[in-house]
């Protein structure tokens, strides 16, 4: 069995059918991929499985139980984590309490009324820990909100990796990346790899085909077609659709 | 810019520095506040709303509920601490906790009615049940003596055990209010700094990342209004004490409006410290513009006007500001290094 399986999702919105029928399989210890055309329903997919949205019809299933129609809080709980499209990140806040407010421990020690976060050397220590992991360490003590474009990227990803997930859900991680950037990026894929599974939606093919074990192709809110990026590259139907061309890419 | 959810410092100037000067000013209040033309019951006053908008601003500003019916909670101490005394014994400590549990629990219940609103819909609700606290005061008059209120409740002693302090003098009361606030003032500052607090500004500034962080916000939300109610309830309690009496009017929307003006324009949206401005501010206007002119409300309330239109991050941001300027600008780098891991 997978660690997370979707079986048969749909997700409507009013009359709008978004997911129309999506089963999805993720294989502990490997990189999944999601791609597909814009409006194909990839980030409400994503919105499902981490308990943003509930699935009208379906089930989710992780590490062999159902956490269908879960709250994200108690999704979140379970060893499930996940970055976002749009950056959802406290922006008041400096870099390190971003990472800190998601580590387990912290959230172990949230009905702690009286004890000072920063003067917990454990606690710090183990921010820093993750911002080492994603370039950030010397930036720990700024704002949030005064980072660049990149580095509040890196800090979208440091947040959901100090959850310390079991899956890491990454929604177009490289978007709005210059070339060094998602250079940098793969190599910190590459690292989690070893401790997480990870699924990403992903408009950079190249990115996508260097780093995926599997790739799922949705389409109008269904899977049309799975598989490992070269047997992708060789599917005669995505060779003669656009994503053909973006996977010659 | 400074804002509340900024690393405190801890230096210890930084820390002791600002608690140290508050105590020194309340410990010789008595005697700077007629020489300066004020009296000595302005103190205790000043006191008693301060407790009440240090409570009101773990709500209003670290958690960003809007609460528009606080006075409310202030009253329902007022008259929890009354209505011990004339009913049940006459007792200062028992009389306080009552004035305490009696506020956490009207809290805990409206509490757990509205904190799975938010903005203005988490607003009108405070309203109403404000409302409804403020209209069962003035209609249960066998319980609360209607309009009139509970009139000539007692003071108690203060029995420590191994002495009994009377409490008729304004002066006792005062020191008694100081006690209480700097015991507030310690605890409040503790409690925004751990991590309960810290993720109370969390969901403030990120509801939906605080859920995928894996907080139950809504529980996080209902403890700061319970909180901040029992705040609340201890300022009621020794208002009572302070007044002698318990009346509808601390209740009403007027009373609730005030305290979130005194917030604002002190700065309790970016300060920990703003709502000590606010309410020096506002009494400092009432008593000094009031002896001036009848219409000193119509001038306190066009410089909050201003205020909040000009400089809305109020006093407190104002004298960071100024502070600023005289101590030089510096770099982000050396503030961190001020900054302890």
């Amino acid at each position: 069995m997978s660690l997370f399986e979707a079986h048969n999702i749909q997700k409507r919105f009013g009359s709008r059918v978004v997911l129309e029928n999506i089963s999805l399989s993720f294989e502990e210890g490997q990189v999944s991929g999601i791609m597909g055309p814009n409006g194909a329903g990839k980030t409400t997919c994503f919105h499902v499985l981490t308990g943003q949205h509930q699935p009208d019809r379906g089930e989710i299933v992780f590490d062999g139980r159902s956490i269908t129609g879960l709250p994200p809080q108690r999704i979140a709980t379970k060893g499930i984590s996940r970055s976002f499209q749009i950056m959802n990140l406290f922006d008041d806040s400096v870099v390190i309490e971003n990472v800190m407010l998601a580590l387990p421990e912290f959230r172990e020690r949230r009905r702690s009324f009286l004890a000072p976060v920063f003067g917990d050397a454990a606690l710090v220590d183990a921010a820093m820990q993750v911002l080492e992991q994603v370039g950030l360490a010397a930036k720990a003590w700024e704002k949030a909100t005064s980072l660049s474009y990149g580095d509040r990227r890196a800090l979208e990803i440091g947040v959901a990796l100090a959850a310390r997930p079991r899956i890491l859900f990454l929604d177009e991680p490289t978007s709005g990346l210059g070339s060094d950037a998602i250079r940098n990026l793969a190599r910190l894929v590459k690292r989690m790899r070893q401790t997480v599974t990870i699924v990403m939606i992903e408009h950079d093919m190249r990115f996508l085909f260097e780093l995926a074990d599997r790739i799922s192709v949705i389409h109008w809110g269904q899977v049309i077609a799975e598989g490992t990026p070269q047997e992708l590259q060789a599917n005669p139907w995505i060779r003669r659709s656009s994503l053909g061309e973006l996977a010659d890419a | 810019m400074i804002s509340l959810s900024d690393v405190p410092f801890r230096t210890p100037l930084a820390t002791f520095g600002p608690m140290v000067f508050i105590g020194l000013l309340l410990v010789t209040a008595p005697w700077w506040l007629p020489a300066i033309g004020l009296y000595q019951y302005l103190g205790t006053e000043i006191a008693i709303w301060l407790i009440f908008a240090l409570g009101f601003n773990l709500l209003f500003g670290y958690a960003g509920l809007h609460s528009f019916g606080h006075g409310a909670y202030l009253g329902i101490g007022a008259y929890a601490f009354g209505l011990w005394q004339q009913n049940v014994m006459v007792g200062l400590w028992s009389g306080l906790a009552a004035a305490i549990l009696a506020a956490g629990i009207a809290g805990a219940i409206v509490g757990a009615l509205i904190s799975h609103r938010r903005g203005i819909y988490y607003a009108l609700m405070t309203i109403a049940f404000g409302q409804v606290f403020w209209f069962s005061a003035m209609k249960l008059h066998s319980i609360t003596g209607g309009e009139d209120g509970l009139l000539g409740i007692p003071r108690p002693a203060l029995e420590l055990g191994f002495a009994s302090v009377d409490m008729r003098s304004n002066v006792a009361l005062f020191y008694l209010a100081a006690v209480f606030l700097i015991v507030a003032l310690v605890v409040l500052r503790r409690l925004v700094n751990s991590p309960f607090g810290r993720v109370l500004q969390a969901i403030r500034q990120n509801e939906m990342r605080a859920r995928f962080a894996g907080y139950e916000v809504w529980h996080f939300k209902w403890a700061a209004f319970v909180i901040s109610a029992m705040f609340a309830g201890l300022a009621g309690g020794l208002f009572s004490m302070a007044q002698q009496s318990a009346y509808p009017d601390v209740m009403s929307l007027h009373q609730s409006g005030l305290i979130v003006m005194m917030v604002l324009v002190g700065g309790g949206l970016v300060s920990f410290w703003g709502p000590i401005f606010g309410v020096l501010l506002y009494f400092v206007a009432r008593d000094v513009l009031g002896g001036l002119t009848e219409t000193w409300l119509l001038w306190y309330g066009l410089m909050f006007m201003g205020m909040v239109m000009l400089r809305p991050e109020g006093v407190a941001g104002m004298l960071h500001l100024l502070v600023r300027r005289v101590s030089g600008e510096r770099s982000g780098a050396e503030l961190a290094a001020e900054k302890v891991s």
